[in-house]
């Protein structure tokens, strides 16, 4: 088993667009969209849902009036100030620490468990597809992301699939650090701009922090060629293998329209020359030829 | 007045647009990057930074020789952070939330507090303009609170402008919740259309007016225009799709400098979101109530 992790420090640098390309290249993978918060992988692979589960991501608490003496305890203690002075709790700002609940002297406080979004496990026409979506102002994106990888490696084990393609989440947060754990190497997708190469030095970063072998390549490096050039030297300072460039191309929102990658709709075009160059490199790299244990 | 600019997806253009609206007005505004993941709003406006604060949350520190390894402290933590094996304990730092449930519960009063930096918070000004952001530490997970902590540092006799997080969970919420108005920066495309509808509902809980920008407008086809046109939500601004802007962005440059037309259409911009907030500010209980009955 081995899996890459495809990752862009802000988003929107094509992320998406290119992990869904890099589907065309092998038959013998499992997609995994880890992007929970905003999930656009689903958009150009056409899932057909096989099984969907709620995610139950955490717990809520809940004042129970009839048996609350509005003794004060629970404002003093809850550090989020979740619980307002009318006795009733802020869901939004609820952590689901617990501690209200654990220590109201009246036991007036329930706990439920809460549904904070579903995942699914899909047939694309590329392969199987495990993907997700967070319900709106939830929290635990992060665990959510760890589970939707966990189910890929369950469906990899069972099937014995070669390849993990997982499309990471923006930033470099928790979901980011649940996305790369046990990977073989993250790609990280830039853009030849002056936040792109500090966003890249960032998860650059938290890479190395984690011990994960990191790969860069360019989108759009026609953009700004300095910039291009400065990327290269960066991955080079930080011993990051740099994979090569992507040209801007229309295209790549073309295919996007129409719901498909641009291998599939222009597989001849500059673009998607660079990308399955890329794909090429990035599957000889050593660390990507290392089984890892499930 | 707190104006925050959010976008479901990352890289749609939202700093881009804080750091132009906050240039045009030049004086009595803020700018207050709550992007603390990847900050950038700071290399395209070069504040001079002058002061740096470091956000601290608390974690457990145990006393070993009054613990009598109950395990009290470990059932109350529900992120894991606590282990007690045996007649061993051990805590795992990055995953406390600091909610101080362990120390709270601890029978033997063998739990003290430690700080621990999650990141740091940095302000400084560009000409009149002051600027706020905040970075999480490398490695850190908690940036709630570090967008908690620059929220509370918004004044009320400015205009303060948030560069929000991408996305729609607690660092987002963070970044919106309390603000006057947001304004929702898109792509005109699948993703940036998917990414806005998340962002609508995200802000529909929230309750707050809100406003489109449409980014690299002419890429892509007219389906946010149709989605914003069904969902009675403005588009205030569209910003062309044409190398050159993009250039300037890579350069780390502002549009409002190099292509000085901009300027007008980012003080119209502000124009009508103060006439938008002014006019609920007027009509409030009939608004709230109207805004609740839609999103119930
Ligand atoms: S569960 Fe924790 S965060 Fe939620 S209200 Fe109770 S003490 Fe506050
Ligand atoms: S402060 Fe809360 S989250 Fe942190 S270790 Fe204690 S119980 Fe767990």
């Amino acid at each position: 088993m081995r899996e890459l992790v495809i990752l862009s420090g802000k988003g929107g640098t094509g992320k998406t667009s290119l992990t869904a390309a890099f589907a065309s290249f092998s038959s013998d993978m499992i997609l995994c969209d880890a992007d929970v918060d905003a999930a656009d992988l689903h958009l150009l692979m056409a899932p057909d849902i096989q099984q969907k589960t709620d995610f139950q991501g955490g717990n809520e608490a809940i004042i129970n009036p009839d048996k609350c003496t509005r003794c004060g305890l629970c404002i003093e203690l809850c550090r989020f100030d979740a619980v307002k002075s009318t006795f009733e709790i802020d869901p939004i700002e609820c952590e689901g620490c617990g501690v209200c609940y654990d220590l109201c002297p009246e036991k007036a406080i329930d706990f439920p468990v809460t549904t904070c979004g579903e995942w699914y496990i899909s047939d694309t026409r590329f392969g199987p597809m495990v993907h997700a979506r967070l319900g709106i102002a939830q929290e635990n994106s992060g665990r959510l992301v760890a589970l939707v990888r966990q189910e890929a490696r369950k469906i990899v084990q069972k099937n014995k699939i070669d390849l993990i393609l997982t499309d990471g989440p923006p930033g470099i947060g928790c979901p980011v650090i649940a996305s790369m754990g046990q990977a073989n190497a993250i790609l990280i997708v830039a853009e030849p701009t002056i936040s792109g190469i500090h966003d890249l030095a960032r998860l650059a970063q938290l890479a190395a922090h984690f011990k994960i072998p990191a790969i860069v390549c360019v989108n759009k490096y026609d953009l700004n060629l300095d910039q291009t050039k400065a990327i290269k030297d960066l991955a080079k300072e930080k011993n990051i293998t740099f994979a090569g460039v992507i040209p801007f191309d229309k295209n790549f929102t073309e295919s996007m329209i129409q719901g498909k990658n641009i291998i599939e709709t222009y597989e001849n075009s500059q673009a998607s020359i660079a990308v399955r160059k890329i794909w090429e490199k990035v599957m000889a790299q050593p660390a990507m030829n290392i089984e890892r244990l499930i | 007045m707190i104006i925050s600019i959010a976008s479901g997806k990352g890289g749609t253009g939202k700093t881009t647009v804080a750091t132009n609206l906050a240039f045009s007005l030049g004086k009595n505004v803020q700018i207050m990057d709550c992007d603390v993941e990847e900050p950038n709003s700071h290399l395209f406006l070069k504040p001079e930074i002058r002061e740096r604060q470091a956000v601290i949350a608390p974690i457990p520190l145990i006393n070993e020789f009054k613990c009598s390894y109950c395990k009290k402290c470990m059932e109350i933590c529900r992120f894991g952070a606590i282990a007690v094996v045996g007649k061993k304990i051990i805590t795992f730092p990055e995953l406390c939330h600091s909610c101080g449930g362990c120390m709270a519960v601890c029978p033997e009063d063998a739990i003290l507090e430690n700080d621990r930096e999650l990141g740091e918070i940095e302000t400084g000004s560009i000409g009149d303009i002051s600027f706020i952001h905040g970075r999480l530490k490398v490695g850190q997970v908690m940036s709630p609170p570090i967008i908690k902590k620059i929220r509370t540092l918004a004044d009320k006799q400015m205009v303060n402008i948030i560069d929000a997080p991408p996305g729609t969970s607690c660092p987002v919420i963070a970044a919106m919740k309390g603000a006057d108005f947001v304004l929702l920066v898109t792509e005109p495309t699948p993703f940036g259309l998917h990414d806005l509808t998340l962002a609508v509902e995200t802000i529909k809980i929230l309750n707050i007016p809100h406003g489109i920008v449409i980014n690299r407008a002419g890429l892509g086809n007219n389906d946010v225009k149709e989605y914003a046109k069904k969902e009675g939500i403005p588009i205030l601004m569209e910003i062309p799709f044409d190398k050159k802007i993009a250039q300037v962005y890579s350069r780390g440059e502002l549009i409002v400098e190099k292509i000085p037309e901009y300027k007008d259409k980012f003080l119209d911009l502000f124009d009508q979101i103060k006439n938008l907030v002014n006019n609920l500010a007027k009509s409030p209980v009939k608004d709230i109530a109207d805004k609740g009955a839609a999103t119930k």
